[in-house]
């Protein structure tokens, strides 16, 4: 059997489709006949919008992918989860303290975690997520900014997690106070900063402004180019 | 998977290697790269576009599926719809929940408005999430804003407006401070310096990145401050309509709530368009980087609302779209991979462009070996060329893809590639919407109290954008519409709220016999197909 002629039956929640072997789950409910509101956004694996659950027949593991970057297989049994409520923390991230102490002030939950590892399990970027709840518990902030970096905030952890942590959003808050507190500012940013604001730029853009197409192009040809 | 014979062909791209690695590829001169485009980018292909009918760009040459759109009827009973009863009634409204939407939202709620921010698809949902490579920003030493408009508007064809750029470079690095500010976690070395890279035709090494999730760390990270500090989000109800007042000032829109398919009526002193760009139009049929919601929406409603478009004919086919394998064609290899050093190669194993030349150079580049030269290497969906990623191993050392390009190795290895050692196919797809409604450096349009950032505007990229000018564009002139919409806000009176404009571009439609489809599309419809 050709590829091209080779097709598969998947159960989209519980109703079959017949499908072309080969393609993403995405593209496969949408060839049958599926257009998609929710379950759908980037396509390429960036946005989290396409967390999808399944299990292939006589197999009782719970299945995990992104629709858009998983492949059907014959006899998947798939339903999407384009949302899952979720707790999210309100704050002021300029008046916290990288510490231990605001990760648990805000999120709590995070000592409860079992160390049953279905967070990490399940996660369709394949992230330690169990790994960076036990740095945020030790309040190693740097650790579990880029152990989380990755994150595409589907919210399959949150979905499946016995302690009701939502793992993604702890992620961003750790992430937020590495780049905000602990990350060292870029020095040649700030002095730029003061630069501008103080005009040190704006003659020359001012005369830029005011050159012909083609003394432009003579500068820009003649430019130099940083090696 | 790679099939027997693409392995075998990978051996002779492995023989050349170690000479490449020594050879820089001579840049083409101003003239060459004239001829370039002429023969080989897409925009000049015969019959790919016709003339408008309608509207303020009418007898305007653009391509038929922006046409298609603009000739198309308003999805709204004009005369039926009751706009007495208002569901939203604030001071700005901004339409698009992406990283220009957001900028815009924080920066108008910083200014003390009510603000309100409506979407078609979540929070967040937008080209931004998917933008890998950087933002560019004139930041170090040897660098000036000067440099970057000069860059800019060499890469645009000098057709980008001066106003436009010079507010681009010089509010760059306000904006990265601005980002860094709120977390953003660029990729720097230890003292704090930002780690920089080359785009294609810069001539500055000012790319900041964050690994190849830029777009992403930076909406998500804009997101959570908009939850952070309480602004009001609709989501999955995108506008469909603009509202303007008696008096000919936009005064708000309506929205459609796609779960419940209801229309509901915002009204607001001051509007902001949002909405990001087209690639889900599918110009020429081709393939596309773009996000699932990218239909040009807000274009279609600000058009009929009076606002003029610039340079909708300028589009930017990304030169590295994946070719193979086919689960993903189209998808983006970011232009950082090449800034890290990996090079174009044909099937013979020898570059035939300099790979860092502005990307309608190398699409065209591309294009060229593989149509006339039939010097590309076979795929389901045509051809491609490979772009080495080794090399980028040998350069900077083993690991540096899996640390400085996750998303990408991601991306191949779930289909048994890894970039890491082997060179990967690529095909130019269709990427960035260059022009789009036209602005000014306060980021407003010729109709009263409505204003535009990001990819939907037009004129600050000229015909064609440079790599890491979007992700800033999106936060310059984001700022800047938040800002000034808000400001602006302060002193609108609103006289009774009307669609007549609509009405009247319905009627138009008519007397000219357009009319028979209906827009702005919403959703592109890949039922029954194997698409996008």
């Amino acid at each position: 059997m050709t590829a091209e002629k080779k097709t598969v039956s998947i159960y989209v929640m519980g109703k079959q489709s017949e499908v072309p072997y080969g393609v993403t789950i995405m593209k496969a409910m949408e060839y049958a006949g599926y257009r998609f509101i929710r379950g759908c956004g980037c396509r390429g694996g960036f946005c989290g919008a396409c967390g999808t659950v399944y299990r292939k027949p006589g197999n009782f593991r719970l299945k995990v992918g992104l629709a858009c970057a998983t492949m059907v297989e014959d006899g998947m049994h798939l339903t999407q989860i384009p949302f899952y409520p979720a707790n999210k923390a309100v704050y002021n991230l300029e008046a916290l303290e990288p510490t231990l102490g605001t990760l648990l002030k805000y999120y709590p939950e995070i000592t409860r975690c079992l160390g049953c590892n279905q967070c990490t399990r399940i996660c369709p970027q394949e992230l330690p997520v169990m790994n960076y709840i036990a740095t945020a518990q030790r309040g190693d902030i740097e650790a579990t900014a880029h152990q989380s970096f990755d994150c595409i905030m589907c919210g399959l952890c949150a979905s499946r997690c016995p302690a009701e942590i939502v793992q993604y959003n702890v992620g961003i808050l750790a992430r937020r106070l590495y780049g905000r507190h602990i990350a060292p500012r870029a020095k040649h940013l700030a002095e730029r900063v003061d630069e501008i604001r103080a005009g040190k730029f704006d003659a020359e853009l001012d005369r830029l402004m005011q050159m012909s197409k083609e003394e432009l192009q003579k500068l820009y040809n003649a430019r130099d180019i940083e090696q | 998977m790679y099939t027997p014979e693409m392995l075998r062909l990978i051996e002779v791209v492995e023989q050349t290697r170690e000479k490449r690695l020594q050879e820089t590829f001579p840049r083409l001169t101003a003239e060459e790269k004239t001829n370039l485009l002429r023969s080989y980018h897409p925009d000049y292909m015969e019959g790919a576009m016709r003339p408008l009918k309608i509207g303020p760009n009418a007898g305007e040459k653009l391509p038929h599926a922006y046409v298609d759109l603009f000739e198309s009827r308003s999805m709204i009973d004009a005369d039926g719809l009751s706009l007495d009863d208002i569901a939203y009634d604030v001071d700005v409204l901004v339409i698009g929940g992406g990283g220009a939407g957001t900028a815009a939202a924080l920066l108008a709620a910083e200014e003390g408005a009510d603000v309100l921010l409506v979407t078609k698809l979540r929070h967040g949902d937008a080209n931004t999430m998917m933008a890998e490579g950087g933002i560019q920003a004139a930041d170090k030493e040897n660098d000036s804003p000067a440099l970057h408009y000069l860059d800019a508007m060499g890469g645009g064809g000098f057709y980008n407006i001066p106003e436009l750029v010079r507010a681009l470079v010089n509010d760059a690095p306000l904006c990265i401070q601005w980002l860094e500010s709120l977390g953003c976690m660029f990729s720097k070395y230890p003292d704090g310096t930002m780690n920089t890279i080359h785009g294609g035709g810069t001539s500055r090494k000012r790319m900041h990145f964050a690994h190849d999730y830029t777009g992403a760390e930076i909406m998500r990270t804009l997101r959570d401050e908009a939850r952070n500090r309480g602004i009001k989000v609709v989501e999955f109800s995108p506008a469909v309509e603009l509202i303007k007042d008696e008096r000919g000032q936009c005064a708000g829109a309506v929205l459609y709530n796609l779960e419940t398919e209801q229309f509901l009526v915002a009204r607001a002193k001051t509007v902001i368009i949002a909405t990001g760009g087209s690639g889900r139009l599918h110009i020429n049929d081709s393939p596309t980087t773009n996000h699932y919601g990218a239909t040009a929406d807000g274009l279609v409603i600000a058009y009929r609302a009076g606002a003029k478009l610039i340079y909708l004919d300028a589009t930017q086919f990304h030169p590295t779209g994946v070719a193979f394998p086919e689960q993903i064609v189209g998808q983006l290899v970011t232009e950082k991979v090449r800034g890290l050093g990996a090079q174009l190669v044909n099937i013979d194993g020898e570059q035939f462009i300099y790979p860092l030349e502005t990307r309608d150079a190398v699409s065209s580049a591309i294009i060229r070996e593989c149509r006339e030269r039939q010097k590309g290497i076979p795929v389901p969906s045509g051809y491609g060329v490979w772009l080495d990623s080794p090399m980028i191993e040998i350069i900077h050392g083993k690991g540096t893809i899996e640390k400085e390009l996750p998303a990408m190795f991601r991306q191949y290895i779930r289909f048994g590639i890894n970039m890491a050692e082997q060179p990967i196919l690529v095909y130019p797809t269709l990427h960035y919407q260059n022009g789009g409604i036209l602005i000014n450096e306060f980021a407003e349009t010729q109709v009263p109290n409505l204003y535009v950032a990001g990819e939907a505007s037009g004129g600050v990229h000229g015909r064609n954008r440079l790599m890491g000018n979007s992700l800033l564009d999106i936060i310059v002139f984001g700022r800047r519409a938040g800002k000034n919409a808000a400001q602006k806000a302060k002193t609108v009176q609103l006289g009774k709220l009307t669609l007549e404009h609509v009405r009247r571009y319905n009627e138009e439609l008519a007397k000219q016999g357009l009319g028979q489809r209906v827009a702005p599309i919403l959703l592109p419809d890949y039922r029954g197909k194997i698409s996008g």
